[in-house]
């Protein structure tokens, strides 16, 4: 699905020249749902927008489905953290939503069908004729995953998507993140620094190491599902999985145990 | 709440305008000003709604309204566009940002007699020089508003495979469209500034500014001109007022998200 081959991206040039990203390289299957945990300043979210095409990296190279990503592919969307920026305050919830789809050559009856569907699947169908700003934080990032459901996007790539929300509405956005993944064939690649909602979204949890950006550890969560804010976080194999990305997050040394 | 405050303030400036005019009122009539050099306020207001059924003084103020509309218009219809290209085009605005830096400053009162010789019609060269003093602040909000619009609400649209022109079109523009509507508001009272200007000293057969300098050679003209002058205060006022509550209509969600980032 996705092909990320030594992947690297230097801002600027000279003495002054920032190595952001330093030789990645991650294969992401169809339908998976992989967390990319990091400190901060380990180039995610450089990473998320040379996916996204909205940056051309220095080196190195994306396929998507095949494909060399060389502008925005078609078949992608994003999920911003600041959400109150990246939806427009000049339009209704609902023309927010069906916005993106004019790229898709829906007419506006279609386009109206598809956005009042995505905030449905949010539950936000009563909010379609507000503002954002009438809102409140978690509404309005619920605005934006629907925005993204509604394009129907084979890739969804989500930036630290509950990184401005409170704890409780946080829990909420990742189980609807969870609920929704299953509504379509969807692949996420979701970027976060929060250690323990990497491994609870997570089918896999890639860790960054610190500057330039390199791969530092690739972990599996088998954890049973459906996953469960309570249960989930008390099950043995999620204790000791955060641990693992913690330590991987801080720069040690994989403990022996967990390599096996 | 916000009412009552709005309110009060109205209640403010009536009480203010009133006491002004009490005082010239008293002055004159307590022989302190010589009513020859400023007639009585009373004079002055009755003068003044006497003009409200002079049917060639409401021509004139026909006359000037439509310079200040069509040249207003023509502003908005050439400086948006030219703002947006300016502001999305740094090479472009780099090669012209010299030649805007000279051509600003210049008193537009005192292109008045180029644009006489320019402009046989006297509409064309009314307009002509509206343009030139309003387009000032239509293109400076403009090319300010583009610099301001959110590079995050661009690259999510960008995300979704948008092109630079459709993002031009529906982020960049609607995002500049309160700074453009600002700009607009102030050009419209340098343009009635304008208008009236080149009356006064252009001449021609109709105008508020020809109506002024008609009555100056009249014996009672004073008055009248001072009524005039009133009456193109009024207007200023009332175009002003006009466009303060279109702007808060159509951009409520400009001063309603301001308010919630507070």
């Amino acid at each position: 699905m996705l092909e990320i081959s030594n992947l690297s991206h230097t801002y600027g040039s000279g003495p002054s020249a920032h190595t952001a990203l330093g030789g990645i390289d991650l294969s992401v299957a169809e339908g998976e749902l992989v967390c990319i945990v990091g400190p901060s300043g380990c180039g995610k979210s450089t990473l998320l927008r040379s996916v996204a095409g909205l940056i051309t990296p220095t080196g190195g190279r994306i396929l998507l489905k095949g494909v060399p990503v060389n502008q925005t592919p078609d078949d992608l969307a994003v999920v911003f953290q600041d959400y109150s920026r990246s939806l427009f305050p000049w339009m209704s919830v609902a023309d927010n939503v069906s916005l993106p789809l004019r790229r898709r050559g829906q007419d506006k009856r279609q386009r109206r069908e598809s956005a009042m569907d995505a905030l449905e699947q949010v539950g936000l169908a009563d909010a379609a004729a507000k503002y954002p700003w009438q809102l409140s934080g978690g509404m309005q990032q619920r605005v934006s995953i629907a925005r993204a459901l509604a394009y129907r996007p084979s890739l969804l790539l989500m930036d630290e998507p509950f990184g401005s929300v409170d704890a409780q509405t946080r829990e909420d956005l990742e189980d609807l993140t969870l609920r929704v993944r299953g509504h379509h064939n969807m692949t996420i690649l979701l970027i976060t620094h929060d250690i323990d909602e990497s491994v609870y979204v997570g089918d896999r949890v890639v860790v960054l190491s610190k500057s330039p950006g390199g791969i530092a550890g690739d972990l599996r969560v088998g954890l049973p599902g459906p996953r469960d804010q309570i249960t989930t976080r008390e099950h043995p194999e999620f204790v000791r999985l955060r641990a693992e990305v913690g330590r991987l997050v801080r720069g040690m040394r994989s403990h022996p145990a967990a390599a096996s | 709440m916000i009412s009552s405050v709005a309110g009060s303030r109205v209640l403010c400036g009536a009480l203010g305008v009133a006491g002004l005019l009490a005082a010239a009122e008293l002055a004159g009539r307590a022989g302190l000003v010589d009513p020859a050099v400023l007639p009585l306020a009373s004079t002055i207001l009755a003068r003044t709604v006497e003009l409200a059924t002079d049917g060639e003084f409401l021509a004139d103020v026909a006359a000037t309204m439509q310079a200040w509309a069509l040249g207003l218009l023509l502003t908005v219809a050439v400086t948006v566009p030219a703002g947006l290209a300016l502001g999305s085009l740094p090479r472009v605005e780099a090669a012209v940002r010299p030649l805007i830096e000279f051509l600003r400053p210049i008193p537009s009162v005192a292109l008045i007699p180029l644009a006489i010789l320019l402009f046989p019609d006297r509409l064309d060269m009314k307009i002509a020089v509206i343009f030139y003093a309003s387009c000032w602040p239509v293109l400076i909000n403009t090319m300010y508003g583009l610099l301001e619009v959110d590079p995050v609400a661009k690259e999510t649209l960008r995300s979704f495979g948008f092109g630079p022109l459709a993002v031009l079109w529906r982020v960049s523009l609607p995002s500049t469209a309160p700074f453009i509507a600002t700009g607009v508001r102030l050009a419209a009272g340098v343009a009635l500034i304008l208008a009236i200007s080149a009356e006064l000293i252009g001449g021609g057969s109709s105008g508020i500014g020809t109506y002024v300098v008609e009555a100056g050679s009249s014996f009672d003209g004073l008055e009248y001109i001072l009524a005039a002058t009133v009456w193109a205060g009024m207007l200023g006022i009332v175009t002003n007022s006009l466009f303060i509550g279109a702007e808060r209509r159509l951009f409520r969600w400009h001063t309603a998200r301001a308010e919630g980032a507070r």
